[in-house]
């Protein structure tokens, strides 16, 4: 890890170094006008961006937690093959048609582009949760009803921490693929820097187009980088990395 | 005490039961070793006992008490468990691996601590040291060693141990298993003890259950599973080199002669001589009053001497303890040549002597309770 450092600290100077020649060439070429002069707007919009990842993120993750959770129990053994795929292949349709769907039924505004997140990102941490137990060493199972935990003390106390690392991973996914996706809800009228991007597109407005693409990225690599931190903090010490 | 009473386990679907009628006591304090070939029940049987699988019929009592009648959750809590691929929590520390069940038994933080500290120490890990790694900072053998203390952490006075030494090299092992018996000699747990080698059988059992197909086939002492096997399959699993096994069981003290046919040092050479050559002797033991061991005396040597028999002793310095096992005896008479070994006390006192023959009609199966036939040198005591 510590050989790791510098390597890190070049490639963010490396970063910082291109984003600044960048940032010069779209400030030449005028593209910074828009944001300059709203940037009022880009903070109203960011804020509602911001509210439909958290919004979706959060039941996706408490939705996704209790079904990978429940599909995982002995009881469910028969049907958790047929679940997850039937799943694997609701994730396959892509998001426009989930948020075009979820339209139909819901009508437009911010509930509709919500339930189409929560829905995009459930599979990814359904998945994960599921995966994260299943391999969670029998042995520590066993030995943990062996010594006289109830099955809840079981689950929470060893089932859960030693499948924390690949859970969060999915959690992870799920929630920075989220921000990118959130863009759309500006489709079914859920607001969020969609608004910005769309917009930029449809009247070819660089100006416009980076002034939501670039807080959507930097959200994204930021909330990323925040899990990555959460992890270190959650994750026990004694559970050795994937990387 | 544990009673296992007619238990037996069907698998739902299976068309044999993985334990068919089981009945077997097992003492307090005993340990009682569970063996046979894999997929004889061994396991299961001992699962049985803390319900982590439910009884077909029949039933087991512990302590008195029938489990079925016990909540299963607290049954658990009051046994030790201890498995093979020890299981110990890897996002915990040692000191939380260990505090487990304490800590569903709901004791203070203190007394918790102290605990730890207490069964590291017996275990031979330095509590300073050890208390805060985690699992993965260990090795093999001091996993095995933590697995054990964790079983033990609310003292339990029932333990059950699926192969606990399994995992380890044999060295580690029979160092584990060592340590394993002193701890066992001062706490005296009652235990079930599941392995599928014979040797820790042998030496970790007081008694041993051989299982075949589920069914119990033979119980005992080891020893007498390896000297009386009840049948072919006993024969065959306790191994073809049974007999020397049971060196490994036997003391010096059980095989030895004792009295056996000696001199003093005191006494004339020419009478000792004379006594020798009527015996048939070569060799003879020279002992003072107190049969303190001084030597040897040969008839090469006594031929023509005048005097005492003391003064042509030869210095004798193989002797081996009373407290030893067989199979060391035997390796320092065949190592030397030797066909007989003087059996000498702390005190320096002849005890007995060990000779080839008696040790190998002893340890063979026509060996009789009366310590079997002396050969020629049966003539006992002083010889004059």
């Amino acid at each position: 890890m510590k050989r790791e450092r510098p390597r890190g600290n070049y490639l963010t100077l490396a970063a910082v170094i291109i984003a600044f020649i960048l940032g010069v060439e779209a400030q030449r070429r005028g593209y910074l006008n828009f944001a300059r002069e709203n940037p009022g707007d880009i903070y109203r919009l960011l804020v509602q961006h911001l509210q439909l990842v958290f919004y979706s993120a959060s039941i996706a993750i408490a939705l996704g937690l209790t079904i990978g959770i429940v599909l995982t129990r002995g009881f469910m053994r028969r049907y958790r093959e047929t679940i997850l795929n039937l799943l694997g292949i609701c994730q396959t349709v892509p998001s426009l048609a989930v948020i075009a769907i979820a339209m139909s039924y819901l009508g437009i505004g911010r509930k509709t582009a919500v339930f189409a997140l929560v829905v995009y990102s459930l599979l990814p941490i359904i998945r994960s949760t599921v995966a994260g137990i299943f391999q969670v060493d029998p042995a520590l199972v066993d030995a943990g009803h062996g010594m006289g935990m109830t099955p809840r003390q079981v689950l929470f106390k060893v089932e859960i921490p030693n499948a924390m690392y690949i859970i969060l991973t999915g959690i992870r996914t799920a929630v920075v693929i989220n921000v990118g996706t959130a863009a759309m809800s500006f489709l079914v009228g859920g607001g969020g820097l969609g608004d910005l991007i769309f917009s930029g597109l449809a009247m070819v407005d660089a100006g416009l187009m980076l002034a939501g693409a670039v807080p959507t990225a930097c959200l994204a690599i930021i909330l990323n980088w925040s899990f990555e931190r959460l992890e270190k903090l959650i994750i026990s010490p004694g559970i050795p990395r994937g990387d | 005490m544990i009673e296992l009473n007619h238990v037996t386990k069907t698998y739902p679907g299976a068309s044999q039961p993985a334990v068919d009628s089981v009945s077997l006591t097992i003492p307090e304090g005993e340990i009682c070793v569970f063996i046979g070939p894999s997929g004889c029940g061994k396991t299961t049987l001992m699962r049985l006992t803390n319900r982590l699988i439910p009884i077909t019929s029949g039933s087991i009592s512990v302590d008195g008490k029938d489990i079925m009648g016990l909540d299963p959750i607290e049954l658990r809590r009051h046994i030790g468990y201890a498995i093979q691929q020890v299981g110990l929590f890897p996002h915990m520390t040692v000191r939380d691996n260990i505090a487990t069940v304490p800590k569903l038994l709901g004791w203070a933080r203190t007394k918790i601590d102290a605990r730890v500290d207490e069964l590291l120490t017996l275990v031979n890990l330095e509590p300073g040291t050890f208390r805060d790694r985690y699992p993965r900072q260990l090795s093999g053998g001091q996993a095995q060693r933590v697995g054990v203390a964790r079983a033990m952490a609310a003292d339990p006075p029932i333990m059950l141990m699926d192969e606990p030494f399994g995992a380890i090299d044999p060295i580690n092992r029979e160092v584990l298993q060592d340590e394993f018996l002193r701890i066992q000699d001062k706490l005296k747990k009652t235990i079930i003890f599941v392995t599928h080698d014979i040797n820790e059988a042998i030496k970790m059992g007081q008694r041993i259950a051989l299982l075949k197909e589920g069914r119990l086939i033979q119980t005992g002492l080891p020893d007498e599973l390896l000297n009386r096997p009840a049948d072919e399959f006993v024969k065959s699993f306790v191994g073809a080199d049974r007999v020397l096994k049971r060196l490994n069981l036997l003391k010096v003290r059980d095989a030895m002669m004792t009295n056996p046919v000696h001199c003093r040092s005191e006494d004339s050479s020419e009478k000792v001589l004379e006594q020798m050559v009527k015996n048939d002797l070569a060799f003879l033991i020279v002992t003072d009053r107190d049969q303190r061991l001084l030597g040897y005396v040969n008839q090469y040597d006594l031929r023509g001497h005048k005097g005492h028999a003391g003064d042509v002793a030869r210095k004798l310095t193989l002797t081996v303890s009373p407290e030893r096992n067989l199979k060391e005896a035997l390796s320092q008479m065949l190592s030397y040549d030797l066909g007989i070994l003087v059996v000498v006390g702390e005190d320096g006192r002849i005890q007995g002597v060990l000779n080839s023959t008696t040790l190998c009609s002893l340890v063979g199966s026509t060996y009789d309770e009366h310590g079997g036939h002396w050969g020629r040198i049966t003539a006992a005591g002083r010889i004059l």
